[in-house]
C-alpha cells in the first residue's frame, strides 16, 4: 500500500503554514507565508483575512507541489488562532473589515457593560465562560455596532460570521459559489454563543449579545467531514479542525482524562483534558471544548491561559537589549545561581488565569544594588514558570485531577533552565515530544482520523515519543515552595498597582 | 610588499556606510556615498550578504548590517545553536532511531553536551546536557577537535591519531567504535556557523552494532542522515550565506 499523508495547516497569529505529515506522525514538508499585523490604534491589532486566505491557498498549493502528485495527500486538517472574529459579506468574499485578532483589546469598555448587566450571570452558566473581551463574542458584537448598516444586513442573511477555521473553509469549499459555512465545535464553544453542554448556539446568548443567528455557521465535530477543499490544486476533503490550543493537546495525544500539555510560546496555554466530563470552575481555569470526534460525546479540557511568557523574554531583548536573540536569556541566568531575590511579573496588559485581572500591571519586585541583569534574566525565566503553578493549582482544583506529567511544546521548549525550573516549581515530571510542531500534528491527526489513515487515538497515541525529560529534585522543590508565596505577593502587589 | 586589495577595500568601504546608518539603505543610496557604480556595489553587496556581514530586508531590497558582523570574534551562544538546531536533531532520532547529541568544544580535552535527543523508544533516559565528555575517545570530539584552531597539540599528535583527525577533516565525519564505553558508538559530522568555522558536532550515538556494519562502515542510510542534519542545522545557523 502507498503511502498516505495528511496535509495540516496552521493559520497562527503571525503566519500561516502548510505541513505535511507520514503515518509515523512525522513531518515531511513545509511551506509558511507571514502576514501583516495592523495596529491601526493602540491595543487594536488586526488581520486582513484576504492576505490570510491567499498566503493558505499558496502554502497549501506548494507544499502539495512539494510532496508530489504521487505524494499520496488524503485529507486536510486546520488548527487557527482562536477568538478572532471575521465577518464578510456572503455575496462578494469581501470581509466588511479587517479581521479583530485575539489581542484585540478595543471590547473592553463594552464587555465592562456587558459585565454591568443584571442577567450577565446567563453567559457563565451556559457558555462556561466569564464575560472577557478575550472571546469572539464581544467582538463580533462591536463590529455589529461600528460597521455601517451590518446589523440590517446580517439579520438578512447577507453577512456571515467565522472564526479563522470557518473563513478558510468557506473559501477552501467554493467561497461566494456554494463555500461551506462551518465551525468546528473547540472554535464556536470560544464565541461566548454556544451552550457549552448541547454545544448549539444558545438563543438566549445571541439574544444577550445582540447576535443574529442567520450570520452564524454550523457547529460540527472537530473530527469528521467538513466540506472539499475544492480551491486548492488538489482537491481534497477537509475532515478535521481545531482551535490551535486544542489541536496542541490532540498533537501531544492527550486522550485521558487528566492529561495536561502545555505550549510556551508569546504566551502559555496550559490545557487538560477531563473526559467527558464538564468542570464547574471555580479557581480560575477555563472549561472548554477539547474536541469532539463525529458520533462520539463532546470531550472537555480545563484551560490556563498566560499572557506573557515568551513575550517577556522579547521584552528584556527588544525592549531592554540585555540579550541579542531570545536563547541567550539561559546564558544571561546562567551567570547566576538565583533570582538574588528578584520577581518579575509580567502582567503587561493585565493578568488571565488564573487571576482574571485586567487592572493589574507588570512589576520588578525586590530590587537591591546586589541585583544584575543576570538575576533580572533569571526572574524573567521564572516568571514563566510560577505562573504555570498558578495554573495548575487553580486546575488541580477545580478538577481534582492530579497531573501525572505536564508535556510541553513551544519555543521555549529548547530553554533547559525553564524547563528544568517548572518540574520542580510543580514537583512534576515535563516531557517533551520528538515533534514539537504539536498544533499541526494535532490538526494532521484529527482530519488522519476521520479518513482512517489513523484508526484510533490509540494509533496516534503510539506515535508520540519523549524526546526529552526534566525530573524534579526533592530538595528544589521543598525550596521553590518555601518561596512561592514570595511570588504570590509580587502578584497581589501588581494587582494594587494596577487598580483604579 | 604587495599593493592593497582594491575590491576589499570596498567592501570596507561599503561596510562604514551600512553600519553608519540608523535605518537600512538602498543600493543607490550605498553606491553613492561609496562613489562606485551601482552594478559594482550590488555585486560586492551580493558577496556581503552571502558572508552574512550585510542582510536585505525581503520587502524594500535595503541593506542593513548582517548577523555575520555583529557576531564578529564572540562565539556562537550555545543556547542559541540549541534552539536552532531542535527541529533538526529531533527529525534526525525521529528518523535514525537513535540518541542525537549536539556538543561544543569546551578546552582541548573535553567536549559539553548542549543538546540531547532521547531514543525514539519511551524507555527510561536521562537528559545529558551538560555532562562533559572526552575529548579525543569520543565521535563528537573527534569531529571538535579535527577542526579546531586553537594550538594544534592535539592533531600534531605523535600516534595514529593525527592521521585519523586529518581523516576526519577530509571526509567531513567521525566514528567511534567503542573507544569511550566498550560497546558504545557514534558517528558525527561537523556544524557550521557563519563564515565556516565548526561551531559544534551533531551526532548520534548507539550500539556499535547498530551503527556500523561488519567491516565498520556506518550502515545504511545513517551517515546521510548525520551528514544532511549537520548540514542542515549550519544552514540554519547562517553558513553558505542568506
Amino acid at each position: 500500500m502507498p503511502d498516505r499523508y495528511v496535509l495540516a495547516v496552521d493559520q497562527g497569529t503571525t503566519s500561516t503554514r502548510s505541513l505535511v505529515f507520514d503515518r509515523g506522525g512525522r513531518m515531511v514538508a513545509v511551506r509558511q507565508r507571514e502576514h501583516r499585523q495592523h495596529f491601526p490604534r493602540p491595543g487594536w491589532v488586526e488581520h486582513d483575512p484576504m492576505e490570510i486566505w491567499a498566503n493558505t491557498r499558496w502554502t497549501a498549493d506548494q507544499v502539495l507541489a512539494d510532496v508530489g502528485a504521487a505524494g499520496g495527500v488524503v485529507a486536510l486538517g486546520i488548527a487557527n488562532q482562536r477568538e478572532t472574529t471575521v465577518v464578510w459579506d456572503r455575496a462578494t468574499g469581501r470581509p466588511v473589515l479587517r479581521a479583530l485578532v485575539w489581542q484585540d483589546t478595543r471590547t473592553a469598555e463594552l464587555v465592562s457593560e456587558l459585565c454591568a448587566r443584571p442577567d450577565a450571570g446567563l453567559v457563565p452558566e451556559r457558555s462556561g465562560m466569564a464575560i472577557a473581551g478575550y472571546f469572539s463574542g464581544p467582538r463580533l458584537r462591536w463590529i455589529l455596532e461600528h460597521v455601517p448598516r451590518a446589523r440590517e444586513r446580517a439579520e438578512r442573511g447577507e453577512l456571515l460570521f467565522g472564526t479563522m477555521e470557518t473563513w478558510l473553509i468557506w473559501n477552501l469549499t467554493g467561497g461566494p459559489e456554494g463555500g461551506r459555512h462551518v465551525t468546528d465545535v473547540t472554535n464556536a464553544s470560544r464565541t461566548l454563543l454556544m451552550d457549552v453542554r448541547s454545544c448549539r448556539w444558545d438563543p438566549d446568548l445571541l439574544a444577550f449579545f445582540g447576535i443574529p443567528a442567520a450570520m452564524l455557521p454550523e457547529i460540527r465535530p472537530s473530527v469528521g467531514m467538513l466540506g472539499t477543499a475544492t480551491a486548492l490544486a488538489q482537491p481534497l476533503p477537509i475532515t478535521g479542525a481545531l482551535g490551535d490550543q486544542q489541536a496542541a493537546l490532540f498533537g501531544q495525544a492527550c486522550f485521558a482524562p487528566g492529561e495536561a500539555k502545555c505550549t510556551y510560546g508569546t504566551g502559555s496555554f496550559l490545557l487538560q483534558n477531563t473526559g467527558t466530563e464538564l468542570v464547574r470552575t471555580r479557581s480560575g481555569s477555563i472549561s472548554t471544548v477539547a474536541y469532539q470526534l463525529a458520533g462520539e460525546p463532546v470531550r472537555y479540557a480545563l484551560e490556563g491561559s498566560v499572557a506573557v511568557a515568551g513575550a517577556l523574554v522579547q521584552w528584556l531583548r527588544d525592549g531592554l537589549g540585555l540579550i541579542g536573540t531570545a536563547p541567550e536569556v539561559e546564558t544571561l541566568a546562567r551567570t547566576v545561581a538565583d533570582n538574588g531575590g528578584c520577581y518579575v511579573v509580567p502582567a503587561f496588559s493585565g493578568l488571565l488565569a488564573p487571576h482574571w485581572r485586567g487592572e493589574a500591571r507588570g512589576l520588578v519586585a525586590g530590587l537591591t544594588s546586589y541585583v544584575t541583569k543576570g538575576h533580572l534574566a533569571r526572574a524573567v525565566l521564572e516568571a514563566t514558570g510560577w505562573q504555570t503553578r498558578d495554573v495548575v493549582r487553580a486546575m488541580a482544583a477545580d478538577s481534582g485531577l492530579s497531573l501525572p506529567a505536564l508535556r510541553v511544546d513551544g519555543g521555549m521548549t529548547t530553554n533547559n533552565l525553564l524547563m528544568q525550573f517548572i518540574a520542580d516549581a510543580l514537583d512534576t515530571p515535563v516531557v517533551r515530544p520528538m515533534v514539537g510542531e504539536t498544533v499541526s500534528l494535532g490538526a494532521a491527526y484529527a482530519a488522519g482520523l476521520a479518513v482512517g489513515v489513523w484508526s484510533d487515538v490509540e494509533a496516534l497515541r503510539r506515535n508520540w515519543h519523549r524526546a526529552a525529560q526534566w525530573t524534579p529534585s526533592p530538595e528544589t522543590t521543598r525550596a521553590l515552595t518555601a518561596e512561592y508565596p514570595r511570588w504570590e505577593r509580587a502578584v497581589q502587589l501588581s494587582i494594587a498597582w494596577g487598580a483604579p | 610588499m604587495p599593493g592593497t586589495v582594491q575590491s576589499v577595500e570596498r567592501a570596507a568601504a561599503i561596510l562604514h556606510v551600512v553600519a553608519g546608518t540608523r535605518g537600512a539603505l538602498g543600493v543607490t543610496d550605498i553606491a553613492e556615498a561609496v562613489g562606485l557604480a551601482k552594478t559594482t556595489t550590488h555585486g560586492l553587496l551580493r558577496t556581503l550578504l552571502h558572508v552574512g556581514f550585510v542582510e536585505q530586508d525581503r520587502e524594500t531590497g535595503r541593506y542593513t548590517v548582517g548577523p555575520g558582523l555583529r557576531r564578529l570574534g564572540s562565539p556562537l551562544d550555545v543556547n542559541e545553536v540549541r534552539s536552532r538546531a531542535s527541529n533538526w536533531a529531533d527529525a534526525l532520532a525521529a528518523r535514525s532511531g537513535h540518541t542525537v547529541r549536539l556538543a561544543t568544544l569546551a578546552g582541548e580535552e573535553e567536549v559539553v553536551v548542549v543538546h540531547h535527543v532521547f531514543r525514539p523508544d519511551d524507555s527510561a533516559q536521562e537528559l545529558e546536557v551538560g555532562v562533559a565528555l572526552p575529548a579525543r575517545t569520543t565521535g563528537l570530539g573527534k569531529v571538535l577537535l579535527a577542526h579546531s584552531p586553537e594550538p594544534r597539540a592535539a592533531r600534531n599528535a605523535p600516534d595514529g591519531r593525527a592521521t585519523e583527525l586529518a581523516e576526519v577533516r577530509a571526509r567531513g565525519w567521525a566514528a567511534e567504535r567503542g573507544e569511550h564505553e566498550p560497546g558504545r558508538g557514534c558517528i558525527a559530522a561537523p556544524v557550521r556557523g557563519p563564515g565556516g568555522p565548526v561551531v559544534a558536532a551533531l551526532g548520534v550515538s548507539g550500539p556499535v552494532t547498530s551503527l556500523f556494519d561488519g567491516r565498520g562502515a556506518p550502515r545504511g542510510l545513517l551517515l546521510g542522515m548525520v551528514t544532511d542534519a549537520a548540514a542542515a542545522v549550519s544552514r540554519e545557523l547562517g553558513y553558505g550565506g542568506a
